[in-house]
């Protein structure tokens, strides 16, 4: 860490927050969230009204605790050791990401590889004819699944790829900036990433639009669609989240926030932004490409 | 953004704390947090312990006698899950929360309000999981989830509302040890005192910063795995389904890619805090600090690559069972390591057996057993004959009972004087010792006997042949769930009072944490010490 000096810790007195009734709220949001949830998927009351209402919770959470977290680092509350905390947490927090993300390519791996060609190779090997026509090769609907046409990789996937690199170079423009200290072109390079992030959000839902209403790809399209929706709509989640995130700190650096020196916040947003463009690019070549 | 609510910035806080109930709600405070995870743990113990009483209790003589099948297997699955995540997982956090900043030095946890959020998250994961009993009773769905801990796929495709209340259980279970896990490693990067060098970390820490790896590394793939089991369910994919091309051994594949170091995610803790209680009781220093640490790692990294072991019989190719056999029985040899330093840190010591000694030793043995019975369910070829058997059964209870609970007791023991600044009743401590113990052999054992005559797990009617075993491990399991309640008791008391105790609570206790008062001040370390 270059802003760490050699041992910050002795002497120094670490910055423990006051008592906070935030973490309690927003655990109570998510309760309701996943109760109302679960009553939503199986027909049971008001779910979608207790799904609401914990949404809201955590919203108001995420102002109220992000905008008192701001507050502290505003007044000063935050030096090197606290910095140093907070990069280690949002190192590790995206490591979980990644792992969660494996996941999904996992399953994507497995059945490409291994399930589906052995689910093609029964035929032959057992001289029986389980599913008539069923080749096992990629991409499939699996032996009982409806025909589909599968997304192609040189339209629309290609130029979200684009963006999305482009948007990596804009965010990295910014931070030049913020380094240099000049605030008119951190202004415009958070600008001109979250609007590219914006507009692959608008390519990916005119996608699916496509996938569900013209080519039959839907999430039911077996083992083909299950990991298409979920790998690019998990990305897309995360998209969406990192959107918002580059929102707020471009409002913040309109509102003269972030220094040379200091400005973790706007480092691990983009930290997280390069994270979902490297799940692109891994997605865009075995979900869309090979 | 909302700058209404702008905080005092001082450094360390002179300031005012919230009585009663908003303390504990709202408080960021390491000692408040550990004692909430290590209450909560409690709680939860006996809620599992009770479920699986009941299903003793159907088990005691064949034939069905109180429940039904389905209610039979939604308690033998909450109750693994409750004890997992909502008994062991917290107990081990809440003994990091309390003892690591007092271990190394540190005024606190490094992330404050987060670890406040981490435990904040379990009580609602807790009732979401239980819920559904409930419910049934009002004759909303049927009941919890009944396919076991492990929610395999095609049951649990199939299973009704309680394996929905299960999944969103733990999507905030997981969330809750990612958030612990990530302050423990942050805690433990950044927080050490000036001087206090990777290899010069208590061996506490060294386990837990290995669990948190670990946690880390596989609970977002559990998170992945019960998504998509999810999506299978309502929202009309086929990850696990062959009709369209995915497969129900893919879960399993998921599944034990978490589950499998997960047993090593309970039990690491433990094995950091043995050396301290041995060193401690021994009046030694531990021996092989340094392999101790190295088998840590070693067994982290060996325990996500071993995952297939658990499915042997699922139809695996030859190739890969091959592999999975050895790379399993290859984590015997680091764990052959710790026993062996075990050992010799007591080895000519002036040993003396108070209480969390009595457990340490104890638990050598019988985790030791857990360790042996393992070697022969990684046996690819006598595990087609084991698996799904009461055998299992036995083995996992030796492993996270014995070596898991009874760990944890160990340590309540060998910090409880540190917390609350007054002695345990040593008498009452040595009843529930010699009580649990042998109880919990006498449960336990006869399982081991009942798996080898070819009893399977799960199913809640037996022949005849196996009703003397099943009647000795009932009576045994009662034994050992009403122990418990001289534990809980002794606990309250020396909460409640006590005789007063030193900083340094045991006479050949070692490290920093003995250097401040019993209770120790409200932020542990203000000023850190400075190591040699």
């Amino acid at each position: 860490m270059k802003n760490a000096p050699a041992h910050a810790g002795h002497g120094a007195h670490y910055f423990v927050p006051q008592p906070s009734l935030y973490p309690v709220i927003l655990s109570a949001g998510m309760f309701l969230l996943a109760l109302g949830f679960v009553q939503t998927m199986n027909d049971a009351g008001p779910g979608q009204w207790v799904m609401l209402a914990g949404a809201a919770v955590i919203v108001y959470v995420l102002f109220g605790w992000f905008g008192h977290v701001i507050a502290e680092s505003q007044s000063g509350a935050y030096r090197d050791w606290e910095d140093r905390s907070f990069r280690y947490g949002m190192i590790w927090f995206i490591a979980t990401e990644v792992m969660f993300f494996a996941a999904f390519f996992g399953a994507l791996f497995y059945m490409r590889v291994i399930s589906v060609p052995r689910l093609g190779e029964m035929m032959a090997v057992h001289g029986v004819t389980l599913w008539p026509d069923f080749a096992g090769t990629w991409p499939t609907s699996g032996p009982q699944g409806a025909p589909f046409t599968p997304m192609g990789a040189w339209g629309i996937p290609a130029l979200n790829t684009a963006l999305l690199l482009s948007s990596g170079a804009t965010v990295t423009w910014a931070h030049w900036a913020l380094l240099r200290d000049r605030r008119r072109q951190l202004v415009a390079g958070l600008a001109a990433t979250v609007l590219l992030g914006a507009i692959f959000l608008g390519f990916q839902a005119y996608e699916y639009h496509h996938a569900y209403t013209e080519l039959g790809l839907t999430m039911g399209a077996g083992a083909y669609g299950a990991t298409f929706f979920m790998l690019t709509g998990f990305h897309g989640f995360h998209v969406t989240l990192g959107t918002v995130m580059l929102a707020v700190i471009l409002l913040r650096s309109l509102a003269g926030h972030f220094s040379a020196e200091r400005h973790f916040a706007f480092e691990a947003v983009a930290w997280y932004w390069h994270f979902v463009d490297v799940v692109w690019l891994i997605l865009f070549v075995f979900v869309y490409w090979v | 953004m909302n700058t209404a609510t702008t905080t005092q910035p001082t450094p360390h806080d002179a300031g005012h704390y919230p009585g009663g109930l908003m303390r504990w709600l709202t408080t960021t405070n390491h000692k408040d947090i550990g004692t909430m995870y290590l209450t909560f743990s409690l709680i939860m113990f006996f809620v599992g312990g009770l479920m699986i009483l009941a299903v003793r209790a159907e088990l005691f003589q064949p034939g069905l006698q109180l429940m039904q099948p389905e209610f039979f297997n939604q308690l033998i699955g909450v109750h693994a899950l409750v004890m997992i995540f909502a008994a062991l997982m917290p107990a081990a956090t809440g003994f990091a929360n309390w003892m690591l900043p007092l271990m190394i030095g540190a005024p606190d946890m490094a992330l404050p309000r987060l670890n406040n959020w981490g435990f904040w998250l379990l009580p609602p994961a807790a009732i979401l999981l239980t819920l559904p009993f409930t419910l049934a009773l009002f004759g909303i769905g049927d009941g919890a989830i009944a396919t076991g801990w492990t929610f395999y796929a095609p049951l649990s495709v199939q299973g009704g509302m309680g394996v929905d209340f299960a999944i969103l259980a733990v999507h905030i279970l997981g969330i809750s040890s990612i958030m612990g896990s990530i302050n423990i490693i942050v805690t433990i990067f950044n927080m050490r005192a000036p001087g206090m060098t990777m290899m010069k970390l208590p061996l506490f820490a060294w386990g837990w910063l290995i669990t948190a790896f670990l946690l880390i590394a596989t609970l977002p793939v559990l998170a992945g795995a019960v998504t998509m089991l999810l999506t299978d369910r309502h929202f009309g994919t086929h990850f696990f389904d062959a009709a369209g091309g995915g497969d129900p051994i893919l879960f399993q594949h998921l599944f034990w890619f978490f589950g499998h170091p997960e047993v090593y995610i309970l039990l690491l803790p433990v094995w950091g805090l043995m050396p301290h209680v041995l060193a401690t009781f021994s009046r030694k220093p531990t021996y092989g600090y340094k392999a101790q640490v190295y088998s840590f790692i070693a067994i982290g990294l060996l325990s996500v690559v071993v995952w297939a072991h658990h499915f042997f019989t699922a139809g695996l190719p030859v190739p890969a069972l091959f592999y999975f056999m050895f790379s399993t029985m290859a984590i015997s040899l680091p764990l052959a390591v710790l026993f062996f330093c075990w050992i010799a840190t007591m080895w000519k010591g002036a040993m003396s057996f108070e209480t969390p000694m009595l457990f340490a030793v104890v638990f050598i043995v019988l985790f030791g057993i857990a360790g042996l019975t393992g070697l022969i369910l990684a046996d690819v070829a006598a595990d087609a004959q084991y698996h799904h058997s009461y055998f299992v059964v036995a083995h996992f209870h030796y492993a996270l009972f014995a070596g898991g609970i009874m760990g944890v007791m160990t340590g309540v023991y060998y910090w409880l004087p540190k917390w609350t600044g007054h002695m345990y009743s040593e008498k009452l401590g040595k009843l529930h010792f010699w009580l649990t113990v042998i109880s919990f052999n006498l449960t336990f054992m006869p399982q081991f006997f009942l798996g080898l005559a070819g009893m399977p797990r799960r199913i809640p009617d037996y022949a005849l042949q196996f009703a003397e075993f099943n009647a000795m491990s009932t009576v045994g399991a009662f034994i050992l769930g009403l122990s418990q309640l001289i534990f809980a008791w002794n606990i309250w008391c020396c909460v409640r009072g006590g005789p007063k105790v030193d900083g340094r609570v045991w006479e050949g206790a070692e490290g920093l944490e003995w250097e401040l008062s019993s209770p120790p001040p409200h932020h542990s370390w203000e000023t850190q010490p400075v190591i040699k």
